[in-house]
């Protein structure tokens, strides 16, 4: 079993990504997938959580993710305010919205394996909301099903359509663009 | 056909597939995305009958109970203080003998304000007259929906669907739909010998003497007790329909057990993996998880337990004076019964707290060494 945590703001669209991610998980046929938003009171701007846990077997948990074997920051600045790498196994991967080279960020979390995902320009290159606050959800939703085998392409692609309301092309577009311009690097020795 | 969805869209999807007549609700916490669905689908027409809309859940309760008098298969949905709200309107729609159904998203009351699940709600109108099923799954929750109407209507009494607030009304996951038409050969149209209808006028809710009354709250009585067979009997036939069969509880792993947690609604499905860690610890654990507690199945609840297999009872939920709501019910169940295993308590998970399958291995756990007491639950709590 796979259980990711993802951070963002309220307004980003980061629970309509854990859903969008569980329809591509449905769609490839190879998985179950279970998504789960953090249970909070939902403002626009307020940091945001979400779960999901991905299984070939029965998802049987209902509870939260402790110790998950991956987290999504979909927002760079949710990492002033919260440990976003709390309770990330040892190891574990870490995939940020970032244009920020590797070094830094292997700097900043050590024993990590390291995905930087430009979703934030990705977004704005397709003009995917607006430039203050760019929807970098479908960018990294392609990101994450590329980086742990979820969902395959075309299975990605028609969970964009299914679930966005509008721009489907340039959402399917960001979803590709991003899947192919991920920066990985596995973690230092510490 | 497979789809994700949240919790709530699968209960109002069992709703649609129902062909509800009339849908009468009011908005509330967790629990709005199942009538905005069904709303939307009135909006765009693929919803046929009645949406009411209506200026609190009193209101929306007394709607349906004049719609179901007139012969209507009627909807509605709420949490929390909306539930309190309708109690009321609860009784006269089972005194009326009304089938009418309605989804509770679990959500604890205030005071403090608070959104997260919490049995209290529901089990706070135990003594209403309406029938209480609890889902575990988000396929449970269409499924039963659907199964609701049928037993509701072959013993003339109301039906309440739960689940837990986020836990399951929030979270996505892959749900099978059932095939329209197979759904209308599993559940007919509704329809009552006697309705309010001014060709043939019929008074209703009118006044009863004494005599009257006990003799209509003892035949009440026969239906509650007869509702256990006919919700055995509906959820077989659902299983020759759908491939999916329901019963009164769920025993998982439980032949063999040493001891046995018991739990209801989402945490019956943890408590599914925290018996499966136990069991790879070399622990005997079992899992059986009600899915009824109105009529309360204390008759094949008796004939499960075995002598010396105590039972570790886990209430997301507490009567203040006394405690743990299911905890007494089973306590109650038993007592008179030859066979009566020790019961422990455990009160966890209030106000939408984490059940975790840790917390529930550790209840397992002091169960089986006999550690937690038995007049009183224990409190619990997953620290993290």
């Amino acid at each position: 079993m796979l259980e990711i945590r993802f951070h963002g703001r309220g307004g980003q669209g980061t629970v309509l990504a854990a859903k969008i991610l569980a329809d591509a998980v449905l769609l490839a046929g190879k998985a179950e997938c279970m998504a789960i938003p953090e249970f909070g009171v939902e403002r626009r701007g307020a940091p945001v959580t979400a779960y999901a846990r991905i299984s070939s077997g029965k998802i049987l948990l209902r509870s939260r993710i402790y110790e998950p074997d991956a987290v999504v920051l979909m927002d760079p600045t949710v990492a002033a305010g919260a440990d976003i790498v709390k309770g990330l196994k040892p190891g574990g991967a870490l995939v940020l919205n970032t244009e920020a080279p590797l070094e830094t960020l292997e700097a900043r979390y050590p024993g990590f394996k390291l995905y930087a995902v430009p979703a934030r320009r990705i977004a704005i290159d397709n003009k995917l909301g607006p430039v203050s606050a760019p929807m970098v959800n479908t960018a990294m939703v392609g990101a994450v099903c590329a980086i742990f085998s979820l969902a395959d392409p075309a299975s990605v692609e028609k969970a964009i359509r299914d679930n966005v309301p509008s721009r489907h092309d340039a959402n399917a577009l960001a979803a590709r663009q991003a899947a192919a311009a991920v920066l990985w690097r596995q973690p230092c020795p510490s | 056909m497979k789809k994700v969805l949240m919790g709530n869209h699968a209960a109002a999807m069992g709703a649609m597939l129902a062909k509800v007549d009339v849908v009468s609700a009011y908005p509330i916490t967790p629990q709005t995305q199942v009538v905005e669905f069904l709303a939307e689908q009135k909006a765009k027409g693929a919803f046929a009958g009645q949406y009411l809309k209506v200026e609190s859940e009193h209101s929306a309760m007394a709607e349906l109970l004049g719609a179901a008098t007139a012969g209507a298969r009627c909807f509605t949905a709420t949490s929390s203080q909306g539930l309190a709200y309708m109690h009321e309107l609860l009784h006269w729609v089972a005194g009326a003998r009304l089938p009418v159904v309605m989804v509770d998203v679990n959500r604890a009351l205030a005071a403090p304000w608070n959104l997260w699940t919490d049995q209290s709600d529901s089990l706070s109108q135990r003594d209403t007259g309406w029938m209480q099923f609890y889902c575990s799954t988000n396929q449970e929750v269409l499924d039963t929906v659907i199964m609701a109407y049928r037993i509701a209507e072959e013993v003339h009494l109301p039906a309440m669907v739960v689940l837990d607030g986020f836990t399951l009304s929030h979270t996505y996951e892959p749900v099978d739909i059932p095939d329209a038409e197979r759904v209308d050969a599993f559940l007919p149209r509704y329809a009552p010998s006697q309705i309010l209808d001014t060709k043939t006028p019929l008074s209703f809710g009118a006044l009863a003497q004494p005599k009257e009354y006990f003799r209509l709250r003892r035949r009440m009585a026969a239906d509650m007790k007869r509702a256990e067979d006919v919700i055995m009997t509906v959820g077989r036939d659902f299983g020759e329909s759908f491939g999916r069969r329901y019963g009164l509880f769920d025993a998982y792993r439980c032949d063999d057990a040493d001891a046995i947690l018991v739990t209801s609604g989402a945490v019956g499905c943890t408590a599914k993996a925290a018996v499966d860690a136990l069991r790879e610890k070399g622990y005997a654990a079992g899992n059986l998880r009600l899915r009824v507690f109105r009529p309360f199945p204390a008759d094949a609840l008796a004939a499960f337990v075995r002598p010396g297999i105590p039972l570790a009872v886990i209430d997301r939920d507490y009567s203040p004076g006394g405690t743990g709501i299911w905890f007494e019910e089973i306590k109650a169940a038993l007592y008179s019964r030859e066979v009566r295993p020790p019961v422990y308590g455990f009160i966890a998970g209030l106000g939408g707290g984490d059940i975790t399958s840790e917390l529930l291995q550790e209840a397992w756990l002091k169960t089986l060494s006999g550690r937690a007491a038995e007049a009183e639950a224990s409190w619990v709590e997953d620290a993290r």
